[in-house]
């Protein structure tokens, strides 16, 4: 039925163009020379005009047409079924009533759900319909009234082109919407969250327990959500994977820069980029594959008790991940250095080493700290190779060897298979978000900046 | 101070062939190397564990490679197969009396259950699926290889040492011993496990398979492009082509190098709360996980549209002005041709990293469970990457070979896609 | 202020070096190009071959360069001459697909050979660059780096001593005593490269090397830098690639003309620029071709 709407779109479309096209060319009696703008232009203005609002349209209806449907099924739902029922009761007698009327029962269903299934079913045949009826009407509308408006000193080219940019505009306006949509949907579920746990608690709290059942007049914010064991977690473990990435990845970017043959370049490069587009959940599969137990097995070799998800495996893997983020970074930093500077360093007779410590780091410093700066946004972001390596259990610690939770763990862990936002439990993972956010941000912009002073440096 | 002057006129001032300096010089050399050689371990090490990743998912995922089939005749009892409704038959009576054929000795219920056990739970399913399919073959036997549970999958293929003390191992020596039998009478077969690809996903390892995954990931890129490229090269034109320096152009350009490097999970919650939770769309579905990617893909997208148009030589733009064309006809007909190439592998260098990435999906529920595959956008779907993470996270040991084999899988489409990325780059790099 | 025209070279022929072969160069030598030096021999080039990959960039290139003197190489741009003046101390080799073949000696010493440490080398033959480069330091690191990497300086008076002595031979260190300690990007341009040259001369070279010094300069920058060249070569052998015809006139003794990767000519400055032996030299002289 939708592709009934979109394709009854497409088709006045069509005939606006060519309906555009035809009567372009008889208002001229065919010569064409009188007229302001092509004829193509006339029929683009039409099919233009009737296409893209009535998409708009279809699309604003498509995503509003659920919950609708949604609220008009519960205002249809008799007293004695929702009363003295929270929200997330008629959720669930909601969904029972949806999975039957798509025909899926386990059991039969009472008469009351029956019903309610069949006016489901009711109501969407009816939204179908009314969709495609008002997609044609307003078409239609349009269709007339740009065909008004032809005539031989029209300017259907500038018209056509005044289109163009709306919809340029609009898609460039997408990235604003995408970041406003973030900010906006973090934030009022960030506050649903502190108006149930405080603010103070969330960011000081030294113990963090959401998993805890909410039981009935249970004050859930009862020490449960202080989230400092996550961020000490999310620190360590963002550590780890920097003290690997960060030493490995700069110095074989020096020895790529500096050192190696251009045969081996052409070689290490195109494999540090496929290390680079591994996917992470991939790099997680392989922490509990081998890291973890080869680093347990080391562990119990000399004596030492490494947890199954200890933070150092996390961490070593994403550093691993990172190597070739900031060796490319750092790549890109030392190559702006102007080779003449370090030929002036070799010309004064200094070895290539002296140069590279002396001239060529220093010079490419800050560039280098901008790179690390957005593989520690990177590090504190990244959420598969936690998931799946990291522990899910908040502890206060910084031993590498114990298992600890990150901000991304908890997202997931909190969300996973959840979609009722009305309790402390999944709100905090928007809390958990905004904060996330908020700093993987901040760092991504002072490296931004950093990093671009530095290019116009060098420029 | 003129003594000095005259110092550095002398030529004898610094002797540097003497061994001291020849010393000084040694040492610093040492150093030199000192930073070569680190330099070179790291590489090493970087190299050793893109290594050490590579084989060790291989090598996990060799015994994914076949699956070990038992082939047995059925007997298609119509007493236990009604004509009509051949989905409706006893075939588990079926399958067993199959198996007990070979073991008449053993009379023993439990030790007969044991015995069936060796098969795959899945393989009444599959004997009612070649019945459904093929109804003529009611009332005869018929001859079918079918999978082994996963335990004697993995004796078979020695993944389960039997060298092992029984105590240690996940069979008997009982059970040893009876399928031994069935190998003995040359009825196991280790066919290439198309399975794995061609199957649905399934609580039992042995038969569980990627296709779900597969079309569901295919949609979800099917949506992710068709909004991500039209959007992508509309904004990338505008910012590139049209947009004054403005504050709000300004303001545009910083969000998108900023959304760029925002954390996936980020766009999962925004996903979450605002195409799930406010407009109502369906949880699970590739609708919504291709428009989340889309959001995530759009900024790689633009900033590579925009490289591809910045390299496009103003003097055709000039020259097309110059013929009296306006800026929109220019840039269709003549930038947008030119930069195309270049728009294109950035879209796709784009669409492999949204085909690896797994947060923002799972958290939009696309990790469900689901035995049958999408039929279309609006239904239900997993994803590969989250596949991947069910599959890893299920405790079944037969899972693990084929959770490294279903990486190999995703791994081969990246670099695919990642190869025809390059193959335009360079096959239509700079040709003005 | 004056172009420096000295032709005094002739009399502060430095004749104290005993391990120079002195005079006209060696008669053995078949390849011997058809020169007469004024002054002491301090490079002595014969054949060089300079291949990039297997692009070859000189050919077969004989030269002969004095002490105590200005040499100007000219010619057209990619013609080989800052690919020639990297050959003399050795920086070809610091490009991975630079291959150099023939000899270089420097005070009758092969350089092209395992024996000769091309840091050392380097040390002793300074060079200065096109564009003003100092490091990203204060201008005293600046003009210390060399004598701190090779240890010339004993203590840190000395190495004062050495800073404040580099820096007064170039013609700085009035303009810069305050301010030693800021950086030495922060000068002009022309400062800049007076630093550059202060950084090269601290290593207390025999030698300078300079492509296009003054090219990014203004003509006061410039003519700064000539008079100061004018000075720095009473003690040392200088060696400068120049696009100007008229720099190379004013400043140069000798000079030499290259031509798509050959040495066309080289002769006294005076003779190459009012009777050059060679067509293309006039040419290019006249401005006829590069
Ligand atoms: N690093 C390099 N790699 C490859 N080829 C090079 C390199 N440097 C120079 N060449 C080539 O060697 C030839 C001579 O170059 P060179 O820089 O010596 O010319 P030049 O006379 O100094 O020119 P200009 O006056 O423009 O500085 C040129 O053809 C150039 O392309
Ligand atoms: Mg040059």
């Amino acid at each position: 039925m939708t592709t009934l709407a979109f394709a009854s779109i497409l088709i006045m479309s069509a005939m606006g163009y060519f309906i555009g096209r035809r009567r372009s060319l008889a208002i001229v009696n065919g010569e064409r020379y009188r007229l302001h703008s092509r004829p193509v232009y006339h029929g683009a203005f039409v099919a233009l005009w009737i296409g893209i609002p009535t998409t708009l349209f279809v699309l604003l209806w498509l995503l509003f047409q659920y919950s609708v449907i949604d609220s008009l099924l519960i205002g249809s739902m008799s007293a004695d079924l929702t009363e003295g029922r929270s929200g997330e009761q008629v959720q669930l007698i909601l969904n029972e009533v949806k999975s039957i009327a798509a025909g899926n029962f386990f059991n039969i269903p009472s008469p009351e759900i029956q019903d309610l299934a069949n006016t489901y079913n009711a109501l969407v045949a009816k939204f179908r319909w009314m969709l495609v009826a008002s997609a044609i009407v307003i078409a239609a509308a349009i269709l007339l009234f740009t065909l008004s408006r032809i005539s031989d000193s029209f300017r259907a080219r500038q018209g056509v082109e005044k289109v163009l940019d709306g919809v340029m505009i609009g898609c460039s306006l997408i990235a604003i919407l995408t970041t406003l949509g973030i900010v906006v949907s973090l934030v009022v579920e960030s506050l649903r969250f502190f108006s149930k746990v405080p603010f103070y608690e969330f960011l000081f709290g030294l113990n963090w327990e959401p998993q805890i059942p909410i039981r009935e007049g249970q004050v859930a914010a009862e020490g449960a959500f202080g989230a400092i064991p996550v961020f000490t977690g999310t620190l360590l473990i963002a550590g780890i994977s920097l003290l690997v990435a960060v030493p490995i990845g700069l110095l074989a970017a020096i020895y790529l820069t500096q050192y190696a043959k251009s045969r081996l370049r052409a070689f290490i490069k195109p494999l540090l980029e496929f290390l680079a587009g591994v996917p992470t959940v991939v790099y997680g599969f392989f922490a509990v594959l081998v890291v973890a137990p080869a680093m347990k097995e080391w562990g119990a070799g000399i004596g030492l008790d490494i947890a199954p998800n200890s933070a150092i495996a996390a961490g070593a893997v994403m550093g691993i991940m990172l190597i070739p983020f900031v060796s490319s970074l750092s790549d890109d930093a030392i190559s702006a250095v102007p080779q003449s500077l370090t030929d002036s360093s070799l010309g004064l007779g200094a070895t290539k080493g002296e140069t590279i410590l002396n001239i060529l780091l220093p010079a490419a410093l800050p560039g280098i700290i901008g790179g690390i700066l957005l593989a520690a946004s990177r590090a504190i972001g990244e959420t598969m190779i936690v998931v799946m390596a990291a522990g899910l259990i908040a502890t206060l610690t910084l031993n590498p060897f114990e298992a600890v939770t990150t901000v991304t763990v908890q997202i997931v862990t909190l969300l996973i298979g959840d979609t009722a936002f009305d309790n402390p439990k999944t709100l905090s993972a928007f809390a958990l978000g905004l904060l996330l956010f908020i700093v993987t941000l901040f760092l991504n912009v002072i490296a931004l900046r950093i990093v671009q002073k530095y290019r116009e440096k060098y420029d | 101070m003129t003594d000095i002057l005259d110092k550095i006129d002398s030529k004898a001032l610094h002797d540097w062939n003497s061994p001291e300096n020849r010393r000084r010089v040694q040492k610093r050399y040492a150093r030199d190397r000192l930073l070569k050689i680190a330099g070179l371990t790291a590489i090493g090490l970087a190299v050793l564990l893109l290594g050490i990743l590579v084989t060790s998912l291989l090598y996990s995922a060799r015994s994914a490679v076949t699956q070990s089939m038992v082939e047995l005749e059925y007997f298609i009892d119509p007493a236990k197969v009604s004509r009509d409704a051949p989905e409706r038959g006893s075939y588990r009576s079926i399958v067993k009396k199959a198996v007990l054929t070979h073991y008449p000795e053993v009379t023993n219920r439990r030790q007969q259950r044991k015995i069936v056990k060796i098969l795959s739970g899945g393989v009444s399913y599959l004997v009612r699926d070649h019945v459904v399919a093929n109804p003529d073959v009611m009332g005869k036997t018929i001859s079918l290889k079918l999978p082994l549970s996963d335990p004697f999958d993995q004796l078979n293929k020695g993944v389960i040492r039997r060298d092992l003390p029984e105590n240690q191992r996940r069979v008997s020596d009982k059970e040893i011993a009876w399928f031994d039998v069935m190998v003995k009478k040359d009825l196991i077969h280790n066919p290439i496990n198309w399975g794995l690809i061609f199957n649905n996903d399934s609580r039992r390892p042995e038969v569980a398979g990627l296709r779900g995954a597969i079309v569901g990931s295919f949609y979800i890129l099917l949506v992710c492009f068709l909004i991500s490229f039209p959007v992508g090269i509309a904004a990338a034109v505008y910012l590139e082509e049209f947009a004054r320096k403005s504050r709000m152009n300004d303001i545009i350009e910083v969000n998108i190098n900023n959304l760029a490097a925002v954390p996936s999970v980020v766009f999962g919650l925004l996903g979450l709360a605002v195409f799930l939770g406010f407009f109502g769309l369906p949880r699970s579905a590739p609708l919504v996980g291709g428009m989340v990617l889309s959001l995530m893909t759009l900024p790689t997208i633009i900033i590579a549209a925009r490289a591809a148009l910045k390299a496009v030589p103003p003097s055709i733009r000039e020259a097309a002005l110059g013929m009296g064309a306006s800026r929109h006809q220019v840039i269709q007909h003549h930038v947008l041709p030119l930069a195309m190439p270049g728009i294109l592998t950035g879209t796709i260098i784009g669409l492999a990293q949204a085909l690896g990435e797994t947060a923002p999906l799972l958290l939009i529920g696309m990790n469900a469970f689901i035995t049958s595959d999408p039929g279309s956008i609006m239904e239900p779907a997993t994803a590969l990457p989250t596949q991947i993470y069910s599959w890893a996270d299920s405790p079944e040991r037969g899972f693990t070979s084929r959770t490294s084999a279903a990486i190999i899988v995703l791994l081969g489409f990246l670099v695919i896609m990642n190869t025809v990325a390059i193959i335009l780059r360079q096959k239509f790099e700079k040709k003005w | 202020m004056e172009p420096n025209m000295s032709t005094e070279y002739l009399d502060i022929a430095n004749l104290e070096n005993s391990n120079v072969e002195q005079g006209r160069p060696r008669s053995e030598a078949a390849e011997t190009p058809d020169i007469t030096l004024d002054t002491d021999l301090k490079f002595r080039a014969r054949n060089i071959d300079v291949f990039y990959d297997t692009n070859q960039a000189l050919f077969d290139v004989s030269l002969d360069i004095g002490d105590n003197a200005i040499t100007a190489l000219i010619g057209p741009s990619g013609c080989g001459k800052t690919t020639f003046l990297r050959c003399l101390n050795r920086m070809n080799d610091v490009i991975d697909i630079c291959r150099v073949t023939g000899s270089v000696e420097l005070d009758g010493d092969e350089i092209y050979t395992d024996k000769v440490d091309p840091v050392l080398l380097r040390a002793r033959v300074g060079m200065v660059f096109q564009k003003p480069n100092p490091f990203p330091k204060s201008i005293f690191d600046n003009v210390a780096y060399g004598p701190k990497i090779h240890g010339l300086a004993a203590d840190k008076t000395e190495l004062e001593e050495i800073v404040v002595n580099s820096l007064k031979k170039a013609g700085l260190f009035d303009e810069v005593k305050d301010r030693l300690a800021e950086p030495g990007t922060g000068l002009s341009g022309g400062q800049q490269q007076r630093l550059c040259i202060a950084r090269a001369i601290a290593t207390q070279p025999e030698a300078i090397l300079m492509d296009e010094p003054c090219s990014a300069l203004d003509p006061i920058a410039t003519a700064r830098i000539e008079e100061l060249m004018g000075e720095l070569k009473e003690s040392l052998a200088i060696v400068i690639v120049t696009h100007s015809m008229q720099q190379a006139a004013r400043v140069s003794q000798r000079t030499a003309f290259f031509h798509l990767g050959t040495l066309v000519e080289c002769g006294e400055t005076e003779q190459i620029f009012t009777n050059p032996h060679d067509d293309r030299t006039q040419s290019y002289i006249t401005g006829r071709i590069g």
